[in-house]
């Protein structure tokens, strides 16, 4: 089959260049604002725990969505992270683990 | 090299200091990977073009929030919540740039915005352990950076490429792939007990409001706001009782 490679579809490219906005204006705006203010104690600490919770709520919506599959590639996930706390062996367990799931469902 | 190190000359932004920093990188290089593979697939799963995924990892090379908002993609896709998304993920980096001050406070225009645009969690690590150790030559920090923007590129593209040549139906296990990153990086984040609190609203949360606005994104930002602000608030309070804690 033929695929159109550098295709670039107008909704697509400016959900691009607005995601590379706003990722450089928390690049280089954090470091020219935060140069002059010092955020207050209590902002720090809800902002340390950011990417986290991000992450979990992220996660764990689309874990369920996905099924036993998912649930039990997650499970094998952390199961390799704790074990090796190698982040290829962490995915690759997942992966191998839901496949399985998968072919045997 | 020996000069460099003394903590009590200029900073200086040298060719030698950015060879440094494009070989320090290096081992990194080998974690970022996966992740490279993993959004190519991904992109190629939500319809992107080989074009789109390599525009998208070159102008904004944020992985996680590439993922999530990824994650989140449509038809249309819709501006707003993939935005905000790159936004949310990346408020981080918006604290990270301060630490480095000592050396970016003296670079000024693309000197200091190049380095601005290419830092990267494990760039900053690398660099803040190099500058607190007396180092002097802040192009280190722009090595690092484009090595690692320079395989984030080529590994994406070769993610999409990977998706195309097997062309996984939907719900296929490979793309399971972005939801294990994740959580291999949650695994990694997981600090002790103090996270469970935080972590557990955050899971609830972002489930029920899942539940209640299905096809949208906000469950993302619903989750991290509930558990980040109970365990910012909790932290803040444990330390203005116990000042001398």
């Amino acid at each position: 089959m033929t695929q159109d490679w550098w295709h670039f579809d107008p909704d697509n490219l400016a959900a691009i260049v607005l995601m590379a906005l706003a990722t450089f204006a928390c690049r280089a705006g954090g470091y020219v604002l935060f140069r002059q203010i010092t955020p207050s104690p209590l902002i720090r600490a809800i902002l340390s725990y950011i990417p986290g919770t991000l992450f979990v709520s992220f996660v764990i919506p689309a874990m369920l969505k996905g099924g036993l599959q998912s649930m039990v590639g997650a499970a094998a996930t952390v199961a390799a992270m704790i074990a090796t706390r190698n982040i290829s062996a962490g995915i690759g367990a997942g992966v191998l683990a839901a496949w399985a799931v998968y072919l045997f469902k | 090299m020996t000069g460099l190190r003394n903590a009590e000359g200029p900073v200086v932004f040298t060719r030698v200091g950015f060879v440094r920093g494009l070989r320090m990188s290096l081992p990194l290089v080998l974690g970022l990977i996966p992740f490279g593979l993993v959004a190519g697939v991904a992109g190629q799963g939500v319809g992107l073009s080989l074009g789109e995924i390599t525009f998208m990892s070159a102008a904004v090379y944020a992985g996680a929030a590439q993922l999530v908002a990824l994650g989140v993609w449509g038809h249309p896709v819709d501006l707003f919540a993939v935005t905000f998304a790159a936004f949310v993920v990346n408020l981080r980096l918006a604290l990270m740039g301060p630490v480095l001050a000592p050396w970016l406070n003296r670079l000024s225009g693309w000197r200091l915005y190049l380095s601005l645009f290419m830092m990267v969690d494990h760039s900053w690590a690398l660099s803040v352990k190099e500058m607190n150790s007396g180092y002097r030559d802040s192009a280190m920090f722009l090595g690092c950076g484009v090595s690692l923007f320079v395989f984030w590129v080529i590994t994406t593209a070769l993610g999409h490429l990977l998706g195309t040549q097997l062309q996984p139906p939907q719900g296929h296990p490979l793309f399971f792939a972005a939801l294990a990153a994740f959580i291999s990086i949650l695994v990694m984040m997981w600090r002790g007990l103090g996270d469970l609190m935080p972590w557990a609203v955050a899971g609830v949360v972002s489930v029920l409001v899942a539940q209640i606005m299905p096809g949208s994104f906000w469950y993302i930002v619903a989750g991290a706001l509930a558990g980040s602000v109970a365990g910012g608030v909790r932290d803040h309070r444990r330390t203005q009782r116990k000042p001398g804690a």
